[in-house]
């Protein structure tokens, strides 16, 4: 027991490093082209339900490897914002684009997943019939045709994968655990370890701490920061304490557009943001 | 929401393709077909002795197990409801009838190269591989799903049934195709030809609940389930669902085509009944009887199901629909996993019993 226990506190403390940088959590290639820009880019980008205006005009970019931080009131359109960007909602006019090349516009699910744009669920969505090891294999970047699907077989190399993001979420002794019985904070984490998986070189994170404890929290912040550099993150959350941990660049998003952007300060002192949305939420906190 | 919840484990066991029930499933029906033969070969004055007719029940049962399985792949494992699978299995049905009409005297026009036994074969598989492939790419890439889809499978079959009902079709109207007497050069009426096709109709089981099963302990089974529980998500992972339940259903369409041409000489007739929406309907609940998403489940309750009706139709001919319509909500309601619910619940007891034992040693 003893020596599972102290092993594992090493890989602990090996992974809290902030310099090292491991390589399962490398994207994959992609081709997307980041020489001349960003790698996400929206402009004028506007879309209605039924009249409503969820996203109004609204202009977006991201650089190769920021951590972005997306804050705004209930019904802003974050979600909305990630749904147009991975190909489920096409916006009613405007431009997305994935580095120079790639206009997601033209693109469905499976062809932005596999360019590589990962994301990760508001409400947390896990495959819960499958067990934890399961859910893992299936996101692992690689071969998604159906016929080279039916002769996959999970071989070392993406075994070892699994296990080490199995430690990194903190899952190893879930592992064959049903995803379905797992705890919400436990969701989470598997489906950020999915996104993990499939090493995408953008990822999408909506609420990611929702339901966490407070040293889960910190946990996420720290994956967060560390994936930063390699991969470019976006991150919608609510929870202020952890924005304001991970945060270089805070967007404010207020009726499908952007009210505000700069760092954490800039936008937490401008007086429209403190209106609509952080005066409130401040005073709640 | 699964059967094995209360386990919180999935029975890691049971991904292997040569897990316990592959192989208790197997033996079963290997040893089950034995059994029958041994049986039938005993003289006819024995008590045990199981007459041809039976033995050619038998075996139509054997094709119904067939077609069970064929939906139960993509309902059970795919979460898409077919209630038009009769089609498919209609058309095998109505390849192998061409196919034996052929033997006594020619057909006309393209129906003629229905001769030769290699092409009649082929069509079995082709004609409703063929369908499914036309009809699924149409409705899963415009994401047709849920009960939209149950019901444009069931106008397909009904569409069917409407246009095999015209004598313009050639495949005989509303009578059907009938009057077969021989097949590969053996006289339908024959003894051997009986226990022979009861053989067939069973390997044909045998090696389709293979098939199933290697589909579903593969990556690309873990996959199909994904996409039942959250369809969305698993696009967003970079698989293409629409393709996943294209093949699918073109395997499972397949399956249905086989079984319909191994129902037709046992049965002697293929009419357009066969495409009747509630055949279809019939099928579905056989395997929501016996339990979806597990292959054993769909088998047996193809077995128990049509049993039954054989049973209760001598006893009492006008009440079966009320019966089947009975037993479909009372196993909804009280056993949502049909029968192999009942067993795979049994089983975790009595493993949890064992690992309780176990520690109560071990203390
Ligand atoms: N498919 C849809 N049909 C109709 N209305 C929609 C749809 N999707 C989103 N909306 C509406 O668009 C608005 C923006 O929703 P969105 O989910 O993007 O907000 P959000 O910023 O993510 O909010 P929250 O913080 O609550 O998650 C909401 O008013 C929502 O009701
Ligand atoms: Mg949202």
């Amino acid at each position: 027991m003893s020596v599972i226990d102290s092993t594992r506190f090493d890989r602990l403390r090996e992974f809290a490093r902030p310099d090292r940088v491991f390589d399962f959590m490398a994207p994959a290639q992609s081709p997307v082209d980041v020489r001349h820009g960003p790698i996400l880019y929206l402009e004028d980008v506007s879309v209605s339900f039924d009249g409503f205006q969820a996203i109004n005009r609204l202009n977006l970019t991201i650089d190769d490897g920021e951590l972005r931080c997306i804050i705004g009131p209930n019904g802003a359109g974050k979600t909305t914002m990630m749904d147009i960007i991975t190909g489920k909602t096409r916006p009613d006019h405007g431009q997305v684009w994935f580095g120079s090349r790639h206009n997601l516009l033209t693109l469905d699910e499976p062809q932005i997943a596999n360019l590589g744009i990962g994301r990760k669920f508001q409400k947390p969505t896990v495959f819960e019939a499958l067990d934890v090891t399961e859910n893992l294999e299936l996101a692992m970047a690689g071969e998604r045709r159906v016929w080279k699907t039916l002769l996959a077989r999970l071989d070392h190399e993406g075994q070892a994968r699994i296990d080490e993001v199995l430690e990194t979420i903190g899952l190893s002794g879930e592992r064959y655990r049903l995803a379905g019985v797992l705890s919400h904070g436990q969701k989470q984490w598997l489906e950020i370890g999915m996104l993990l998986m499939q090493r995408p070189r953008l990822l999408l994170v909506d609420e990611p701490v929702a339901g966490m404890t407070e040293p889960e929290m910190h946990r996420t912040a720290a994956l967060l920061t560390r994936l930063a550099g390699q991969q470019s993150v976006v991150v919608v959350e609510h929870d202020m304490g952890f924005v304001r941990s991970i945060a270089r660049q805070v967007t404010v998003l207020h009726q499908g557009s952007v009210l505000a952007e700069g760092t954490m300060d800039d936008v937490s002192s401008d007086p429209r943001v403190v209106e609509v949305y952080l005066g409130g939420d401040e005073e709640a906190a | 929401m699964t059967t094995q919840t209360f386990l919180h484990e999935r029975d890691r066991s049971r991904q292997a393709f040569l897990s316990r029930s592959t192989l208790l499933t197997s033996l079963v029906l290997i040893v089950g077909m034995l059994v029958v033969l041994v049986l039938n070969a005993l003289p006819e004055s024995s008590a045990w002795h199981v007459s041809n007719a039976t033995v050619s029940l038998l075996g139509k049962y054997f094709t119904y197990m067939l077609l069970a399985l064929a939906v139960d792949l993509i309902w059970g494992y795919l979460g898409i409801l077919s209630l038009g699978h009769g089609a498919f299995f209609a058309l095998g049905g109505y390849a192998m009838g061409l196919y034996l009409n052929a033997q006594t005297s020619p057909l006309p026009g393209w129906q003629s190269i229905m001769t030769y036994f290699p092409v009649a074969a082929l069509a079995v598989l082709l004609a409703p591989g063929l369908l499914a492939l036309v009809f699924g790419w149409l409705a899963f890439r415009s994401r047709v799903t849920g009960v939209y889809f149950s019901i444009i499978t069931q106008a397909l079959t009904f569409a069917l049934m409407l246009a095999f009902n015209r004598n313009e079709m050639g495949m005989g109207g509303s009578t059907g195709l009938t009057r077969f007497y021989e097949l590969l050069g053996f006289s339908l009426a024959s003894e051997g030809m009986t226990v022979a096709l009861f053989v067939a109709s069973g390997m044909a089981v045998l090696l389709a609940f293979w098939l199933c099963q290697a589909i579903t302990v593969s990556r690309l089974g873990r996959v199909s389930v994904a996409t039942r529980d959250a369809e969305a998500r698993v696009r967003f992972i970079g698989y293409r669902v629409d393709h996943v339940k294209l093949a699918l259903f073109v395997v499972s369409a397949m399956i249905a085509g086989v079984a319909g041409a191994l129902y037709v000489p046992q049965v002697g007739i293929i009419n357009p009944s066969t495409f009747a929406p509630l055949f279809s309907i019939e099928v579905v609940v056989w395997v929501a009887l016996g339990g979806r998403a597990t292959l054993y489940g769909a088998l047996l309750g193809a077995l128990v199901v049509n049993y039954l009706k054989t049973v209760l139709t001598g006893v009492m001919p006008d009440a079966w629909l009320f019966i089947l319509g009975g037993l479909f909500v009372l196993v909804t309601m009280l056993l949502p996993q049909g029968i192999a619910g009942v067993i795979s619940t049994w089983r975790g007891k009595r493993r949890d019993g064992e690992k309780q034992d176990r520690q109560e040693v071990s203390a």
